[in-house]
């Protein structure tokens, strides 16, 4: 019945208007406004474009200023600052020519809207002026790009030596991390034919470098402050993208290709939670390559720690290896086997470990939407 | 049969010929004159109402979307009996197919709409009517295309009722997620129609552009000279070069997507383990597909860029009463950008694993096409300084398209510098830029289009105050659904995500999300005020004058009902360039290109005076005056004129005689 009402409603909504655009119609026509150049309409829609210029401006400086509390989340990275820097300065540059260009392109037409009897200049142009508005910008351009080209170069180096090295796999619809363990400080080779319940990333078990790699603890990646982390990427279904917005790192996860991307955290969380007067705050990692149905939900937390904790911490985590050699021991080439118990301890108690690594799901939503859902990506 | 054909066997004397587009015209049935036509004008509409309908769809698409991403709690339990499944019983969107209409919005967006619907209805509608040719120089091929694009169209909009919904990848469709259907179910058979439709889609723009060429170089009517084409004509040849280079690269990346999904090649694929197993795929790149799809997807952005640009430069012209600004640097600057546009693509690449010094190359080249946009936003501005400007609703559009122009491109600028696009790319940012610079820009070139040549389409005038109203909610609109969207970028907040709560990071402006969707909606519906405007003024609207914008093109010199052939008798000179207007002397503010030196000796300037000469011989022998011109053959005969007889008088008669509506 609502409905019905709600319909007829929108239909005499519309009768009216359609009545009042034939009206309209009728009296322009007695009017014969239209046998003229320009009526009244003209002088309204010049005025209207002035307007538009002030009450642009106002908007979009007060819009842009009462935003500004939330633009780039505090950079937290040693390239992060000069990333801003670029940002600012490029932006600056931006809403100068933004707002000169506009104020000419409203003025003028307000300025010259048709007048009876007025003529237009002839002025079809001026080659000093096309020299000069061809050069300025490629003059401006060219500055822009070399600061940015040195940006760019010194973030995409190699990473130093002594940097922290860190993996991390992306896959429907979460991340794993893995982390070289204290006896090589090398992360072993993987193959993703290895990759099954217990063996995430695909960790090669016939490389002995990979015997006292551990996993990170599921949903979190924990990383030193002031010391260099290199991230090595990679994914295991289709393409992820590895998206730190404070540290301004972003990076695709490619099967098949692995990439990465280095950089150096000058805050810890501790640090963070303390400024930002908020105890839960917590840096995080988002997916930004749409990757399917939990794309949204890819979330990591990004703990970092002062250099002794996180040595401490390091110290404390057991192989990978140990917390599942049930299911692996027995995947060690034999003539490995002997050194891999070496490492792993023979006598370990595999409860003793760390978190065992998660069953790989098909989804490891976040947000209680999803838990709700009965339809499956897979 | 094209309208050049009637001309090699028919083309004894303007007399015939008169009596055979007559005929003609009485001889088409039902189906050869709306359906299966091989009229340019009728093409031109088929395209422009095709591009209407499909407008409608995306934006549609988008207004869902944005519900979800603007309340995200809202209950969108009464759109079940249109989406069924899809809403969950929660009342909320499935996250799969929040992703379906994202990349459905984008596909739609920028290839049916802003492609065919742009440079399928003005290509197809401006070339023969401006350079003076009588059909495109294939009409048969021209229909082709329009049907291909039809079918293409068809398994489109069929994709969208499939039970495992349409692509739902990203407009992109980056493998391995669109190469396996066990990655989505939009991966299935939704990607298979998307690859199948594209295909079709490439065929309808390659067969439309090479006619596109082919007319521009060969069938430009005598005195048309390259140096004397319209913007708008130079636009869409530069399009349609574009189109033909980059486009089969698409269908190459296609194809070879294809070949991945169905026969069990590894172009794409390398060392995926989905679904609980290993594939067998290895040594082919993701990465490859990004290339091989960008290397298109840029220079797409000029394909639907550079007509709306051409169609502006017109406008502007016309309306301001003055010359466009540095036509010659128009055409280079269009030019540096046709060229500019192929090596650009990997500037989308940035954070893909693109080795770094790939990058820098790309910053570079990225940045330098900036140039040439800023010196044709520059040369705008400067044509409108004193001139004597009449808003028509198409030149408040063509002012609305340089300010989006401006807008876009500037953060463009931004974005292209890599180093801050490891930030800002794939959030709202990019979303704001390529919306204002491509979409709402491109989408004003086409209503400018559209306004301003729907005299010349249905021969009736759109009402203009209810343009004014669909002009000033579209505007302001657009910009309050675009400009806040920097700000959400600038905070971070990655694009296609299905919900932003589930991160401490992107949970806040909520009420900035509120706003945008309220506004993107709002400016959704405003566009009803046009599709009224169009579909009534069609029939009903006051009927057109001959020029009613005071133009110079040769369109307006055609009659106000074009028939299949465009003039009748013989096909009007061009002695001028299009841009006369308000020429000091005249008596008039303008001066159409038919309209010879000889007859204005009071506004032309010392050198043209000095052609009056070559002319004059012209007229007489009927021979071409410019040896260096390429003048198509066939034609040539239409252009002799019975001695004694000016081009001017030629015009008049065109119109019927009536020196008065000139």
């Amino acid at each position: 019945m609502m409905n019905i009402l709600l319909g007829i409603g929108a239909i005499l909504i519309g009768v009216i208007l359609f009545m009042i655009f034939r009206v309209g119609t009728l009296i322009s026509v007695v009017r014969g406004s239209h046998h003229k150049r320009a009526g009244t309409s003209n002088k309204v829609n010049a005025a209207l474009l002035l307007v538009f210029l002030v009450l642009g401006t106002i908007g979009a400086v007060w819009s842009s200023y009462s935003a500004a509390d939330d633009f780039l989340p505090a950079p937290v990275s040693v390239h992060g600052e000069q990333i801003d820097t670029l940002f600012w300065v490029t932006m600056g540059i931006l809403c100068a020519v933004f707002f000169a260009t506009h104020v000419l392109l409203f003025y003028f037409p307000f300025k010259y809207q048709f007048k009876e009897g007025n003529r237009a200049a002839f002025y079809p142009d001026n080659n000093k002026l096309e020299v000069i508005w061809t050069i300025v910008p490629a003059i401006v351009l060219t500055l822009l790009v070399l600061s940015g080209w040195k940006v760019w170069r010194d973030i995409t180096a190699d990473a130093p030596q002594e940097a922290e090295v860190i993996e991390i796999v992306g896959q429907q619809f979460n991340w794993w991390v893995r982390y070289p363990g204290k006896v090589d400080k090398e992360l072993g080779a993987y193959n993703f034919r290895m990759i099954d319940a217990s063996n995430a990333v695909g960790i090669d078990l016939s490389d002995e470098k990979s015997f006292d790699d551990f996993m990170g603890p599921s949903g979190e990646l924990r990383v030193p402050v002031g010391k260099p982390v290199l991230l090595k990427i990679r994914a295991r279904d289709v393409l992820h993208s590895v998206y730190m917005p404070h540290f301004r790192l972003k990076m695709d996860a490619v099967p098949g290709m692995p990439t990465r991307f280095w950089f150096t955290p000058t805050k810890t969380t501790a640090q963070m939670r303390q400024e930002t007067n908020n105890p839960d705050f917590n840096y995080e990692l988002a997916c930004t390559e749409v990757c399917g149905r939990g794309h949204f939900s890819m979330r990591l937390i990004v703990v970092v720690e002062e250099q002794a904790d996180y040595v401490k911490w390091y110290n404390t985590q057991k192989p990978w290896l140990a917390s599942t050699r049930e299911d692996n021991l027995q995947k060690v080439p034999a003539n490995l086997r002997e050194k891999a118990l070496q490492i792993i301890g023979a006598g370990d108690n595999p409860s003793a470990a760390v978190t065992p690594v998660q069953e790989p799901t098909t989804e490891a939503p976040v947000n209680p939407a999803v838990v709700k859902t009965s339809t499956s990506a897979q | 049969m094209s309208a050049v054909d009637i001309h090699s066997t028919h083309g004894v004397g303007h007399d015939a010929h008169l009596d055979h587009d007559h005929e003609h015209e009485h001889h088409d049935n039902f189906i050869t004159k709306y359906i299966f036509s091989t009229d340019h004008k009728m093409i031109a509409k088929q395209y422009l109402i095709s591009g209407i309908f499909w407008a409608i769809i995306g934006i549609g698409l988008s207004s869902i979307f944005r519900l979800q991403l603007g309340f995200q709690d809202i209950k969108l339990t009464w759109l079940k009996p249109i989406l069924g499944e899809w809403i969950l019983d929660s009342g909320k969107i499935d996250p799969n197919f929040y992703l379906a209409l994202v990349t459905m919005h984008g596909t739609i967006m920028v290839f049916f709409v802003l492609t065919a619907g742009l440079s399928g209805t003005f290509s197809n509608f401006l070339i023969p009517l401006q350079i003076g040719a009588r059909d495109m120089a294939s009409g048969f091929m021209n229909m082709l295309s329009y049907w291909f694009f039809f079918v293409a169209s068809v398994i489109m909009f069929v994709s969208l009722f499939l039970e495992t919904g349409p692509a739902s990848g990203g407009w992109v469709i980056y493998p391995p997620l669109s190469a396996l259907p066990q990655a989505m179910p939009g991966s299935g058979m939704g990607m298979n129609l998307w690859l199948i439709s594209m295909a079709l889609f490439i065929v309808s723009q390659l067969l439309g552009g090479i006619n596109y060429i082919t007319t521009v170089i060969n069938l430009r009517t005598r005195g048309m000279s390259f140096s004397r084409l319209p913007l708008t004509i130079w636009a869409f040849f530069l399009t349609a070069i574009i189109g033909l280079l980059s486009f089969p690269v698409l269908m190459s990346a296609a194809l070879l997507l294809i070949f991945d999904r169905w026969f069990g090649t590894s172009f794409y694929l390398s060392e995926i383990y989905i679904g609980g197993e290993a594939l067998p795929n290895v040594g082919g790149s993701p990465i490859l597909f990004q290339h091989l799809f960008w290397f298109l997807g840029h220079p797409e952005v000029y394909i639907v860029l550079l007509p709306a640009l051409g169609i502006t430069s017109e406008i502007i012209a016309t309306n301001a009463r003055k010359p466009i600004f540095g036509y010659r640097a128009m055409i280079g600057s269009m030019m540096a950008i046709t060229v500019l546009s192929f090596v650009v693509w990997a500037h989308h690449m940035f954070v893909s694993g693109l080795n770094p010094f790939l990058g820098s190359i790309f910053m570079f080249l990225t940045l330098i096409i900036a140039v040439p946009s800023a010196v044709k936003a520059f040369n705008y501005i400067t044509t409108l300084w004193k001139g004597n400007i009449v808003f028509t609703p198409a030149m408040l559009f063509s002012i609305g398209l340089v300010s989006f122009f401006i807008s876009g491109g500037l953060t463009g600028i931004a974005l292209g510098n890599s180093a801050i696009d490891i930030q800002l790319h794939d959030t709202y940012f990019v979303v704001a830029h390529f919306h204002l610079v491509m979409g709402a820009a491109s989408a004003f070139g086409l209503l400018a289009g559209v306004y301003h040549w729907f005299p010349k389409f249905f021969g009736r005038m759109l009402d203009e105050k209810l343009g004014y109203i669909h002009f000033w909610f579209t505007f302001v609109g657009i910009y309050l659904v675009f400009f806040p969207m920097h700000y959400i970028g600038i905070a971070g907040f990655p694009r296609r995500y299905y919900s932003f709560t589930g991160f401490q990071v992107f949970n806040k402006y909520m009420d900035l999300n509120h706003f945008i969707s309220a506004a993107a909606i709002l400016t959704g519906i405003a566009q009803f005020i046009f599709l009224f405007n169009f579909f009534y003024s069609m029939f009903k609207g006051r009927r057109a004058p001959q020029n009613p914008w005071r133009s110079n093109t040769l369109e307006w010199t055609a009659p106000i009902h074009p028939g299949h052939g465009n003039w009748v008798g013989e096909i009007p000179s061009v002695y001028r360039w299009p841009y006369d207007y308000s020429k000091p002397g005249a008596s008039e503010d303008f001066i159409p290109q038919n309209v010879p030196l000889s007859a204005t000796p009071e506004s032309n300037l010392p050198h043209e005076q000095g052609l009056i000469g070559d002319e004059i011989e012209d007229m007489e022998t009927g021979v071409v005056f410019d040896k260096k011109e390429e003048i198509n053959a066939p034609t040539v005969k239409d252009h002799k004129l019975p001695k004694g007889s000016a081009g001017a008088d030629q015009n008049i008669r065109n119109i019927g005689g009536d020196p008065e509506k000139l």
